[in-house]
């Protein structure tokens, strides 16, 4: 295993009274695609927000590409920019059309000159074939597109990690594959992807691990094919039984 | 038992057409049922009753010229427009010296011009704090002169229009960037700022325009050295930390509607806070609340007659000192409805401006 790119030692947080991520011990190698699922309010979500720091931890320690998330800004921006992040809202700015969504950050955050942003904006919007979008505003996609639009978005940093937050959750059934074809093209290149979702087929085509959790713990974790055949806990089989009964 | 059939789509066709013409109209709009007749004709009956008598006085039975015995005559059946001829000048410059009065009126122009240029987008953008520089720069060289060969004008001789136009610019364009600051700071993680923004808001709402002004007319100056303060900068301060008061509230209304999605990936992009406020939050939240904006604005323009408790001449104030002329006292109300002309005029464009930036800003936020 090469070096980790993203180190979670005995990591602690609390929403208030709720003690909403415990003891979590995780280490992703570079390169490495995972997927998390888990019941909801079970920290899937709260964990991958902790990498670029739109969560806080309060105890234990948290390294993303050898730097440690503390409380230094600066610190945090460059983990940022390492960092490329797909939202289940898409969120992406309605008032911006697609390719200045797209520009925003490789020229306010890159530095780069208007028309190179526009280029590698370009090849963005092409690598998730949209395109022919580059002019319009977000509200006049559909939701499909709008995600793969969020998707360029993140990759226009050329960040190292990216990571999903349920990025299908919020799509018509008729959406979800077009979004799904884009990610696994993606993970086909080589980036670490960090992947909450409950798209058990793409876990199984392209994950290297699964990470189930449940109540703020990693409850167990292994490739796909021991996840789903044999898992080790009655808490995971539990699980498995409801999302893959129908 | 299952029959394959093919799926054939229908055809769109355009809806079916509306009634149109004249009558067809007047029916939907104005006689659609009982209720509504009968408004109608109520309505109609109350014009018949109202209008006659005001155009009569108005326009009919009016005089016109400057003849102060004719008006005397009409006194009751007719206007008299005469009062704005003969004290026209001086309800527009005030007590500004008479033959200097095509400088306040060129001060005037060049306002106008840097409000008009200022509602145009293509102004936004670095020249337009240049643009308002050489504005107000121009501004008070025509006013104050005692430079290029123009006869010096204390600021206590200004009044009327300019400065009413002056009073609500200035006051509201250094306004408009600190309620911004401070509706920014009310959200702020810092407590400090945010128990300092909130106080100001606080202290400055909880109290009346005019104590306002009273407390700029009397109590800053015993914190100047030497004691001595324009008059007008007083005022000016006094205004400006009013509006930017309400401004902000208006602001943060604004700032709270922003789901909180879009500030996580503007953060998530590495976007600092500065620039996540100025090209993410900030343009989302202003366009808004620009009816409210709006509504700040021309409520500060009008609040601007308050200067007249210290002893500043704007334009009502400017009224009140063109009727004081015992000929001219008694067409008060002539006098009161030219300077209202003048406001609601001010005013309606405002309105306009207001309505025309809705649907302009609003490209890409409606589903189209």
């Amino acid at each position: 295993m090469t070096e980790s790119i993203i180190e979670f030692k005995r990591v602690n947080k609390w929403y208030g009274d709720f003690h909403v991520l415990r003891d979590i011990d995780l280490q992703v190698a570079s390169g490495e695609r995972i997927v998390i699922c888990g019941p909801s309010g079970s920290g899937k979500s709260t964990l991958i927000r902790c990498i670029n720091r739109l969560e806080e931890h309060q105890d234990g320690q948290l390294f993303v590409g050898g730097i440690e998330l503390k409380d230094d800004v600066k610190a945090i921006e460059a983990i940022r920019r390492q960092v490329g992040m797909v939202f289940q809202q898409f969120n992406l700015f309605p008032h911006l059309t697609v390719l200045e969504n797209l520009t925003l950050a490789p020229m306010w955050v890159g530095r780069l000159a208007k028309k190179d942003a526009e280029e590698r904006a370009m090849r963005q919007l092409e690598r998730v074939r949209i395109a022919e979008q580059a002019g319009k505003y977000p509200l006049q996609l559909s939701g499909g597109q709008q995600q793969r639009v969020a998707i360029a978005r993140a990759l226009c940093l050329t960040p190292k990690i990216m990571l999903f937050d349920e990025p299908t959750s919020a799509l018509d059934p008729e959406m979800i594959n077009e979004v799904l074809d884009v990610m696994i093209e993606l993970a086909g290149q080589g980036i670490t992807m960090l992947c909450v979702t409950h798209e058990m087929g793409f876990a199984k085509s392209v994950a290297d691990r699964v990470i189930f959790m449940d109540q703020g713990q990693i409850v167990e974790q292994n490739t796909p094919a021991e996840f789903f055949n044999n898992p080790r806990t009655d808490r995971t089989r539990d699980f498995l039984s409801k999302i893959l009964a129908h | 038992m299952s029959v394959e059939q093919a799926f054939t789509p229908i055809a769109s066709r355009p809806p079916p057409q509306r009634q149109l013409g004249a009558l067809a109209w007047l029916r939907s709009h104005l006689f659609d049922g009982p209720l509504n007749s009968a408004l109608t004709l109520a309505l109609l009956a109350l014009l018949a009753l109202v209008l006659p008598p005001l155009l009569s006085w108005g326009l009919v039975n009016a005089v016109y010229g400057a003849d102060n015995d004719a008006c005397r005559a009409a006194y009751g059946s007719g206007a008299c427009w005469g009062v704005v001829a003969e004290k026209g000048r001086l309800i527009v410059f005030g007590r500004y010296p008479y033959a200097e009065q095509w400088r306040p009126l060129l001060a005037c122009l060049l306002l106008v011009a840097a409000l008009v240029a200022s509602g145009m987008r293509r102004f936004w953008n670095a020249a337009l704090p240049v643009l308002w520089a050489v504005a107000l720069g121009g501004f008070y060289v025509l006013m104050r002169g005692d430079m290029l060969g123009l006869s010096s004008v204390e600021t206590d001789r200004w009044g009327g229009l300019p400065l009413t136009l002056m009073l609500s610019a200035v006051s509201l364009a250094i306004a408009f960037p600190l309620a911004v600051l401070v509706a920014l700071g009310r959200q702020s993680e810092l407590p400090a700022i945010r128990t300092l923004c909130v106080l100001y808001v606080e202290l400055i709402r909880g109290v009346p325009l005019i104590s306002v002004l009273f407390m700029a007319s009397f109590v800053l100056p015993l914190f100047m050295p030497g004691g001595r303060m324009d008059v007008l900068l007083r005022v000016l301060i006094g205004m400006t930390l009013f509006a930017a008061a309400y401004l902000a509230e208006v602001i943060r209304g604004g700032l709270q509607a922003i789901p909180k999605g879009q500030v996580e990936a503007a953060q998530a992009l590495g976007l600092t806070y500065w620039q996540m406020q100025r090209k993410i939050v900030l343009p989302q939240a202003l366009r808004m609340v620009v009816p409210a904006i709006v509504n700040t604005f021309i409520g500060a323009f009008k609040d601007t007659s308050l200067v007249t408790i210290v002893s500043l001449y704007d334009l009502t104030g400017a009224v009140q000192l063109a009727l004081g002329d015992a000929d001219w006292r008694k067409f008060f109300l002539e006098g009161q409805l030219f300077a209202a002309a003048i406001y609601f005029v001010a005013c309606f464009a405002m309105s306009r401006y207001s309505r025309w930036l809705e649907g302009h800003l609003n490209t890409g936020l409606r589903r189209s």
